[in-house]
């Protein structure tokens, strides 16, 4: 299938606390989707050392969902999945996506609550709030000029994509998106924010995509940005016709063969890789290792 | 209509009606429009027409006299923080006939009724959104509507337990929903008290007035919530936001009303997939959580990641089906006035019958004709956001009634209609009912809105007879809300035949309580633990303060050396000497306050009552007082106030779990005051007469007198004041009372084992036991300085951890 293809994904996530962390309550979402053109052929998460209780499900949006406790206080954690993954292709470059005039109108004949419905991703949600001067670059960017929704989208991620400088050393996991535009720069996690702030405030449906990249691109192509931890990219609604496409602005390109998608969710807060309450003082330190390999 | 001769209004009446003009265009409960009285006021009114000015002052001061000594008060929210206000009753009830009432009940049910239905669906198929009843952007939208909540089915298959409904009488006299309220509706409790003290009010007429009794309806709602329990001992909790919510005195008042422990969110914790209590013998199941918090801020983990109320896990708990939320977390989404407009249609579709009692005409702007119709009837509209869940008279900044914003009368902008489209809702202007008030000694007629109460139990739902009714301060019907200056009132269902008195404690049908076993959460006992500590500390803080300003008085001439070593052993004390009443001791009196508020549930209200006035005292001698004499003397008379609170706990209170800890805190702290105070006066390096003041400090003079025919010295202080199995002002006898009351609360598997508290004070206790009285001085008072405090820290880590 050349429209495929197959990753081995290991990742470690290591929390070190200067003193022993009680009380610890995690929830995972860190195990590939399987969905669309994704499969999850094999995959395990696991910790290290052993948890005490463990319960797996999925959220409200379909993310595979792991909880877990931990009853003695810990000076390190270590969190891990590994498995194998089979993708699909990237975007038809066929553009069926109705004009973006009507797309509101779209949305409100869309009858429907449940995990894949727009109507989830065009209000505020817990890190994107809305904020006028995104709101008001979004708008400039779009124009006067008539557009298919499809072309909406990539012409609001380009131009963030032009916008932005990639900066690990800019923003942390908390940085309000409005902060990240002003400086315009950030890592993919801010570029994602800002570019779901400025669908939404044009009345584009977009969600949150957290996932893995191909580690080591193919021979003669650049490595990615965001190769080398978990990265984040985002979906738009672009009509019942349409649906959503995925598209990730960091790299100014379609969320293809060589993207993994573990977690879908309104913004980073609805997918975050670990979620936890820890009760600890003093500092902690994390680390991260992502290796996504074609097999040989 | 012609009126019957005896609700025409007589002489006196007109007098008391003179300044009750009644306003076109409005009903009011009082008079109907033509003027005659409605029958069911005749009763109060004729009491009220009888009366002067100063008889009913006196009247109104006994419910408020009811009110201080209860300790009822809201908190009052500034720019800058929040005050405790008195409690703003209106001391004239609401009047509503049992007919009348009936009638309301049944639409009062039946809203309850369709609301579980509506949260049902939301939270499972989404039947609403998918047939077109409910617009899906209003769900989605709503910051109230819980996704981790979407599928997860109450334990007992309900998702509703406790409702309140905001009621407003229009103008052609027939009764409205304003606001649902299904969060976490408060008011229940206020309710309660608004009776009690307006029933003190007309302490003459309320018993033979054919009032329906409110008891009932607490009865039937704490035996539905006892039936909820699963099988096994797991016990009911309410869950508070704490303190520093408006209404945390309610969320006591009911805990200890119904018999309910009182938790806050971080004395709970998850454990597998167990709510637990963590109490002073280790993690307790719950079963039944009343929830007065929030829902979105009830776990960091699955829902509001920034709060700090919550308990991480919770909704894992309730996903497992472990305990029974009262109601439901998400339930919040109710509350939008958006759901108002669709209301009546769902009504149709899920009961198949219209609404009983109509809610307020509300258009969704997200729909062009209801736009168009709230445009075109701009004059007579208020026009707030879609998904606020405050009252349509409540109006803020955000809100524009008849066109224009309240800040300032700013027109509203032409296109803000189009603009914000989804965001909004228009809600018909209707003007409230006016209902009496006395304002000024004068009876006047003033806008309300009543909050009525729905319980579900086994049988089904169950209305309170009665509610709490908000009275605007004014005239403008915009500002009912207390923070907006409004006060409160009872409301009274009269029947037409005689009703007969009634209380909580009569055995309900079915659920009636067996022996609670003994549950005493940690952190309740850590703050009657430091209650009892900082009693005895400031007890201590004020005899040493007394003993100082006696000497300070006598002192004239050359500066006297004890003066000084008194000064700066009060010094190590945190206390000033220089102040007459030292900010110092004004913080313990503070400080024993914030533990007594904490524990509000488990705290007398006599004891509560006898604290803050305590602290008010001190408070107010600090201005007036000047040093010596004057400050003696204030100091004996709060050392008089101290023994009064002391005698209250220690001869009034039953010896439940958490007076062991009050107790034990007294012991401790008392053990621990007197040894510091005998290693700095017993010190042979002291100036001559510490040891007498040392034989005063520990209120022995009378016993030294008595027990020995020497003068005081140091073998005689430590023979009294630290051997003396008989004296209370000993630490052998506050070590003693330490030690029983410790085995009396330990419990669990290691009961039967010394625990690491009860060790270290069996060795001390040995120490003194088998210790000559030549064989103790000031260095060994010292070392048993630390000694207790290790006792404290053991204390601490085994139960209140």
């Amino acid at each position: 299938m050349p429209d495929s293809a197959l990753y081995d994904v290991s990742l470690r996530i290591a929390y070190e606390f200067e003193h022993p962390a009680a009380a610890n309550r995690t929830i995972l979402r860190v195990q590939p989707l399987t969905s669309g053109t994704q499969q999850l052929v094999t995959g395990l998460v696991s910790t290290a050392p052993a948890h005490d209780y463990r319960r797996d499900g999925t959220d409200f949006f379909g993310n595979a969902t792991t909880e877990i406790t931990f009853d003695l206080p810990l000076d390190r954690i270590e969190f891990r999945f590994a498995g194998r993954v089979r993708t699909g292709a990237g975007e038809s470059v066929l553009d069926l996506s109705g004009d973006l005039s009507r797309l509101s109108a779209e949305v409100a004949e869309t009858r429907d609550i449940g995990p894949a419905s727009p109507h989830h991703f065009l209000g505020a949600s817990p890190r994107v709030p809305p904020a006028a001067e995104i709101a008001a670059f979004a708008r400039d960017v779009l124009g006067t000029a008539p557009r298919s929704a499809r072309e909406g989208v990539l012409a609001i991620c380009d131009a963030i994509h032009a916008e932005f400088t990639f900066d690990s050393t800019a923003t942390d996991v908390t940085t309000p998106p409005i902060e990240a535009f002003l400086n315009r720069r950030g890592v993919c996690q801010d570029i994602s924010h800002v570019a779901i702030a400025a669908l939404r405030a044009v009345g584009i449906p977009a969600a949150y995509v957290s996932g893995f990249l191909r580690t080591v691109p193919p021979p003669g192509q650049p490595r990615l940005e965001g190769a080398d931890a978990m990265h984040a990219w985002i979906r738009a609604w672009c009509g019942a016709e349409t649906g959503w496409i995925e598209i990730d602005p960091t790299n100014a390109m379609p969320a293809g063969r060589d993207h993994i998608a573990v977690a879908i969710g309104r913004d980073y807060s609805d997918v975050a890789p670990v979620k936890g309450a820890m009760r600890s003082v003093g500092s902690h330190r994390t680390y991260q290792q992502v290796d996504v390999i074609a097999p040989a | 209509m012609a009126e019957t001769a005896p609700n025409r209004p007589g002489p006196d009446l007109s007098r008391l009606l003179a300044a009750y003009p009644l306003r076109d265009g409005a009903a009011d409960e009082l008079l109907r429009a033509n003027g005659a009285l409605r029958p069911v006021w005749r009763p109060l009114l004729d009491l009220l027409s009888r009366e002067s000015p100063e008889q009913l002052a006196a009247r109104f001061a006994r419910g408020d006299q009811y009110l201080h000594d209860t300790g009822v008060y809201f908190r009052q929210h500034s720019g800058t923080g929040s005050t405790e206000r008195n409690w703003p009753l209106s001391h004239v009830p609401v009047m509503i006939g049992a007919e009348e009432w009936k009638g309301l009940s049944a639409g009062i049910v039946q809203r309850a009724e369709l609301l579980e239905r509506v949260m049902a669906d939301l939270y499972g198929a989404g039947r609403l959104v998918a047939d077109g009843l409910l617009p899906a952007e209003l769900v989605a939208r709503n910051p109230e509507w819980l996704r981790p909540m979407v599928g997860v089915q109450p334990r007992d298959g309900h998702f509703l337990h406790f409702v309140a409904f905001e009621l407003g009488r229009s103008p052609d006299g027939s009764w409205f929903v304003l606001g649902d309220r299904t969060q976490a509706p408060s008011g229940v409790g206020f309710a309660l008290e608004n009776r009690m003290a307006t029933a003190r009010v007309f302490h003459d007429l309320y018993p033979s007035a054919n009032v329906e009794r409110l008891a009932g309806f607490f009865r039937g709602f704490r035996d539905a919530l006892n039936g909820l329990r699963g099988p096994g001992d797991a016990r009911v909790a309410i869950l508070t936001p704490g303190l520093n919510t408006d209404t945390y005195f309610e969320h006591a008042y009911i805990a200890r009303y119904l018999g309910f422990l009182l938790l806050e969110a971080s004395e709970m914790k998850v454990s597998g997939g167990q709510l637990q209590v963590q109490t002073i013998n280790g993690p307790e199941p719950l079963s039944v959580v009343w929830r007065r918090l929030d829902a979105r801020f009830a776990d960091p983990l699955e829902l509001d990641e920034d709060s700090t109320l919550g308990t991480p896990g919770m909704v894992a708990a309730l996903r497992a089906g472990s305990f029974t939320m009262v109601n439901s977390l998400g339930s919040g989404v109710l509350e939008s006035r958006a759901l108002l407009a669709f209301l009546p249609r769902i009504a149709e579709r899920l009961l198949g019958e219209a609404l009983k009692l109509p809610n307020i005409a509300t258009w969704w702007c997200g729909q062009a004709a209801e736009r168009a119709y709230v445009r075109d009837n701009l004059a007579r509209m208020m026009i707030g956001p879609a998904l606020s869940t405050r009252l349509p008279f409540d109006l803020d900044a955000a809100t524009a009634l008849a066109g224009r914003f309240r800040d300032a009368g700013r027109p509203m902008a032409r296109d803000w209609l189009d603009e914000k489209a989804g965001a909004l809702v228009g809600q018909e202007a209707v003007t409230l009912s006016t209902t009496p008030a006395m304002i000024g000694g004068r009876l006047v007629p003033r806008p309300m809105v009543v909050r009525v109460f729905a319980a579900r139990t086994r049988e089904g739902w169950i209305v309170m007879p009665g509610g709490y009714a908000r009275i605007g301060r004014t005239e403008d019907p915009t500002a009912l809300s207390m923070q907006a200056g409004g006060s409160v009132a009872d409301v009274w269902i009269v029947s037409d035949s005689s009703v007969s008195p009634d209380s909580l404690s009569r055995p309900g049908a079915g659920g009636g309580l067996g022996p609670m076993p003994r549950l005493l959460p940690a952190r309740a006992a850590d703050n009657l633990f430091w209650l009892g500590r900082y009693v005895e500390r400031a007890e201590s803080a004020v005899r040493l303060l007394r003993a100082y300003h006696l000497r300070l008085e006598e002192a004239t001439g050359a500066p006297l050396p004890l003066l000084g070593h008194l000064e700066r052993y009060l010094a190590t004390r945190g206390l000033d000497a220089a102040a007459p009443v030292p900010p110092g001791l004004i913080a313990l009196f503070d400080r024993s306050r914030g533990c007594a508020e904490k524990v509000r549930d488990r705290f007398s209200v006599d004891g509560w009552t006898a604290l803050k006035d305590l602290s008010d005292n001190a408070r107010e001698l600090t201005a007036a007082t000047a040093p010596g004499s004057e400050a003696a003397k204030a100091m004996s008379l709060l050392l008089r106030k101290l023994a009064g609170l002391s005698g209250l706990i220690h001869d009034n209170m039953y010896h439940f779990t958490g007076w062991r800890f009050l107790t034990m805190g007294r012991a401790l702290e008392r053990a621990q005051q007197t040894a510091a105070m005998l290693a700095a006066f017993a010190d042979p390096a002291a100036p001559p007469g510490c040891l007498d003041l040392a034989i005063e400090l520990g209120d022995s003079v009378m016993s030294h007198r008595r027990r020995y025919s020497v003068e005081t010295s140091c073998a005689t202080t430590m023979d009294l004041l630290a051997l003396d199995p008989d004296n209370p002002r000993s630490i052998r006898f506050q070590l003693d009372v330490l030690s029983e009351q410790e085995a009396r609360v330990r419990a669990g598997p290691e009961a039967a084992h010394l625990t690491e508290a009860a060790r270290r004070l069996l060795r001390l206790q040995t120490d003194l036991a088998i210790s000559a009285p030549g064989e103790v001085d000031a260095a060994r008072c010292a070392a048993m300085q630390a000694e207790i405090a290790g006792i404290s820290d053991a204390l601490t880590a085994r139960y209140l951890g």
